[in-house]
């Protein structure tokens, strides 16, 4: 799969208050979520993500709470990957298990500036900045983690390896 | 070479002699943990997957602590959610309003969770049960879905990195200190994925109540988990609690970590947290002039009974600045009554404080003292990130309950010392 489109950056550290203010934490509805998507930061966010946008960001990202309503905002924003220097672990793991798709890339932040036209090849990590003509390919995933994905996520994994 | 009491914990839970730093392994887990916030998405899950049954009703705690006594009818409908779930399987560890503590001091002193346990927690302070010697971490509402179906769950082996206090504290100085002063000097993500190991005559000495301080906060250095070997405090605290056998794990002499720093703790004073990030730490002394508006003394990092009565003790015969508002959390029912039974209650009502049931509430900006535009809170919680207890420009600054006390009767950010 390839998604293209704007670069929204951020800095170091985006923690999930910013990412999702605990204050809307009282439904589990993706659309809902992703209304208030980045509230902490820029109180318009979502309503300015475009299909194939995609958030740029330093080290660290998604730290703070376990809430998975943080991925699942960024996704009901209609974001179509994160891409980051590191992500915190908790937010990595909520991430892969519900279908975030997450690209781990050292040095971005200097690579793609906010607002540049970017694609990404979800299969291969290939990212290309149409902007700036600069590419860069991300970290692999493991092989188990793969599998998770592949699954759909990790819930249809452990029902496929529970119901045979 | 030797194991590190991490990797001793995982390579027994999962079935092996032995378990790397780096490799994935799959891990039987001995709690499942999750709170009114992140529950209803992983009972969602279950049952849009038609599942008949969980592993084990006694292994699934659900705690309804954030949001509870209900703020509105929207966080009601998440708990009756969680209630509805808990009472079809027959969970014994759903904790209804009156039995309700906040989890993370809840589950310990309800002997829940045991030395030597793996814990996973739908709640990033998971981590605070490494303080009895266990491997307890953060996760999502989707991994604990898949764990209430199956009783595994899949980890890293994280790499170690061992933080080693000597000497003896100063005056005021407590856990929260230690782990402020840590988490300033390496940064928020300074242990991102590791496994923070506490040691040294210092970590020795501290107080059960302490030790969970300190290994709450690990994931604020970003942490997959903070522990503390089990020593006779340990076995002091579980031995009357436990409902179960639990075992006792120590890292090997030869263990390896990744890193390792040394603390003189007789140089470290009581530390203040600068918005927005638990890394902007000051001590105390060099705080300035910060006037206040509220004061929050609580929540699964502070909110124990040796939290509140250091609080009083502070604020005995004391009253409070007329400008702040002094809100006083006790972390569970027992705590509550503990604190009721000691006087405690009646020193804070005296300073001009009111008492809050067990809630999470402020911490996260839920309710129960949620700050208005501009407004600053001296708090016994655990981070200060941007918005985290109310507007986005309020301010949150973090420290030990005797500072904070001390704050509530200055007005400003200040110590104990001043009074």
């Amino acid at each position: 799969m390839i998604t293209e489109g704007r670069a929204w950056k951020f800095g170091d550290n985006i923690d999930t208050d910013v990412i999702i203010p605990a204050r809307y934490l009282v439904t589990t509805d993706t659309k809902e979520l992703g209304k208030h998507c980045m509230e902490g930061v820029d109180a318009g966010f979502s309503k300015k993500v475009r299909p194939g946008d995609m958030i740029v960001t330093g080290e660290n990202f998604g730290c703070g709470s376990s809430r998975e309503h943080a991925p699942m905002a960024i996704k009901g924003a209609g974001i179509a990957c994160v891409v980051a220097e590191s992500f915190a672990r908790i937010f990595f793991r909520n991430a892969l298990n519900m279908g975030l798709a997450i690209f781990e890339v050292p040095g971005i932040s200097g690579g793609i500036q906010d607002g540049d036209r970017v694609s990404v090849k979800h299969d291969t990590g290939e990212i290309i900045d149409h902007t700036n003509g600069r590419r860069f390919f991300a970290a692999p995933l493991p092989p188990f983690m793969q599998e998770i994905i592949k699954a759909g996520g990790l819930m249809p994994h452990v029902l496929r390896k529970i119901r045979g | 070479m030797g194991q590190t009491i991490t990797e001793k914990i995982l390579a027994a839970h999962a079935g092996r002699d032995v378990v790397v730093p780096g490799e994935i392994i799959n891990v039987r887990i001995d709690i499942a943990l999750a709170n009114d916030i992140t529950a209803p998405i992983a009972i969602e899950l279950l049952e849009a997957a038609n599942i008949p049954s969980v592993f084990d009703r006694e292994k699934i705690v659900l705690v309804p602590d954030h949001y509870v006594p209900n703020k509105d009818s929207r966080s009601a409908e998440q708990v009756q959610i969680m209630r509805r779930f808990a009472r079809k399987h027959d969970i014994r560890y759903f904790f209804e309003l009156g039995e309700m503590g906040i989890e993370h001091a809840l589950l310990p002193e309800q002997g829940l969770v045991l030395p030597g346990d793996v814990v996973i927690g739908a709640d990033s302070h998971t981590c605070t049960y490494g303080a009895l010697g266990a491997f307890a971490t953060g996760v999502g509402s989707t991994d604990i879905a898949a764990a209430m179906i199956t009783g595994e769950t899949w980890f890293k082996v994280p790499e170690s990195i061992k933080f080693t206090y000597k000497g003896k504290p100063q005056k005021w100085v407590t856990g929260k200190d230690l782990i402020l002063y840590t988490i300033g000097d390496i940064g928020v993500a300074g242990a991102r994925y590791k496994a923070m190991e506490f040691d040294g005559e210092a970590i020795e000495a501290l107080p059960m109540a302490d030790r969970m301080t300190m290994a709450n906060m690990a994931i604020e250095a970003g942490a997959k988990s903070g522990i503390i070997a089990p020593d006779q405090v340990t076995v002091d605290y579980v031995s009357r609690r436990a409902k179960r056998a639990f075992e006792l794990y120590v890292s090997d002499s030869d263990a390896a970590y990744v890193d390792s720093k040394s603390y003189d703790v007789s140089e470290i004073e009581p530390q203040v947290a600068f918005p927005y990030l638990p890394e902007n730490t000051r001590p105390v002394s060099g705080a300035g002039t910060v006037p206040i508006d509220q004061v929050v003394i609580g929540s699964c990092t502070n909110g124990r009974i040796d939290d509140l009565r250091l609080a009083a003790r502070v604020l005995k015969g004391q009253t409070i600045d007329r400008n702040v508002r002094l809100i006083v959390i006790p972390a569970t029912p027992t705590v509550y009554r503990q604190a009721m039974a000691e006087g405690l209650l009646e020193t804070f009502l005296a300073a001009g404080g009111i008492v809050s049931p067990p809630t999470c509430g402020p911490c996260l900006g839920g309710f129960m003292g949620v700050l208005g535009p501009g407004e600053r809170a001296v708090a016994t919680t655990n981070r200060n990130f941007v918005g985290r207890m109310g507007h986005p420009t309020s301010e949150v600054y973090l420290t030990n309950p005797a500072v904070a006390a001390a704050s509530a009767v200055l007005g400003r950010i200040g110590s104990p010392e001043e009074l």
